[in-house]
């Protein structure tokens, strides 16, 4: 076939749009657009709204025996007191309310991208490499806040012989920049492959069904296929904030005893 | 052939260079699903050895599959950025 021929072939032939859905567009109409508040901006307070909600009118009956609502957010509270506790030590307990907050946005976000229509801000790298710079920079204010300049000691490790400084050091400094690297890829490649798995096999739907009623009954495997999907990125959305979160407190660990 | 057509081609292949390398980039899958088997074979041999130790040793396996997903995702990540930019 000449290329003309092979070329036409290639567009009949039907595209899968993996990335299109990753796309900002303008929330809230005209008044939205003109100041850029996107889709990703109206999942945020979405989040926002619904983690604030949930954690005043829980602790609002404060009964000894809770109901469900209370439940909810003691278990919240105390589950993330025991991972806070549990990584950094007693001291953990000040660092509380910023890995709360750092979870539950994660989490929020990475489960409010499952609800069709919607947008998950986690799947951008703005987004998850803001929250990593972030939790970096909190993590080495404070280091340097409690431990002073002998933070720098960090990354020289006591028993290492000093003639191998010059190999260690610049290794240590290197492993310790790729944290908010790791963090923030980890979490932006989990979603945007999430999404895109569950485009491709939506998609497979849609092509099965298009060539025909017979192929069309076959478009059962992929409709399968996807929910069980939906149900495994369910696990990885509060698996990853879990990490995240979990992550955030072992650097702390790092920052506040120093190894 | 000339040149021009050369070129052309060349232009033309940029497509098929692009999946050969998103292909060759995903290889790397194949130590992550090593080291993904090599975890729950560790969480599963200690949980039969000693049924207690289960709540002590599941929080340490899930944070070591996530970390190990990561890296699987780092290779696609690449096979991505080769197929899409």
């Amino acid at each position: 076939m000449s290329g003309r021929e092979l070329s036409l072939a290639a567009e009949a032939a039907p595209k899968i749009d993996a990335l299109g859905q990753f796309e900002l567009h303008g929330a809230l109409g005209a008044i939205g657009r003109s100041v850029n508040f996107t889709n990703s901006n109206l999942m945020m307070i979405l989040a926002s709204a619904l983690l604030l909600a949930t954690m005043y009118y829980g602790a609002k009956p404060q009964a000894i025996i809770p109901g469900r609502l209370q439940a909810l957010a003691e278990m919240a509270y105390s589950g993330i007191m025991d991972m806070a506790v549990g990584a950094i030590g007693p001291e953990g307990k000040k660092y509380f309310p910023f890995v709360f907050t750092l979870f539950f946005f994660v989490f929020l976000g990475n489960v409010l991208g499952l609800l069709p229509y919607s947008f998950t801000y986690t799947s951008h790298i703005a987004v998850t490499g803001g929250l990593a710079v972030m939790v970096i920079v909190i993590v080495t204010l404070v280091a340097l806040r409690i431990h002073g300049l002998k933070f720098f000691g960090y990354f020289f490790p006591e028993g290492a012989p000093k003639l191998l400084a010059p190999l260690i050091i610049p290794v240590e400094v290197i492993s310790y920049l790729s944290r908010p690297v790791s963090l923030s890829i980890r979490l932006f490649a989990n979603m945007v492959a999430g999404h895109v798995m569950f485009e491709v096999f939506g998609s497979f739907i849609l092509i099965l069904a298009g060539a025909g009623v017979v192929t069309g009954a076959f478009g059962i495997l992929p409709l399968a296929l996807t929910v069980i999907l939906q149900g495994f990125e369910l696990l990885v959305a509060a698996l990853q904030a879990y990490v995240f979160a979990v992550l955030t407190c072992i650097y702390l660990h790092d920052a506040v005893h120093l190894h | 052939m000339d040149p021009q057509t050369a070129v052309a081609v060349a232009h033309e292949s940029v497509l098929a260079y692009k999946a050969l390398g998103a292909g060759i980039a995903v290889i790397a899958l194949a130590g992550v699903g090593l080291g993904m088997g090599s975890i729950f074979s560790a969480m599963v041999t200690t949980v039969g050895r000693n049924p207690s130790a289960r709540d002590v040793v599941f929080p340490i396996g899930i944070l070591g599959f996530a970390l190990t997903e990561a890296v699987a995702l780092f290779a696609l990540l690449i096979a991505f950025l080769i197929l899409f930019t």
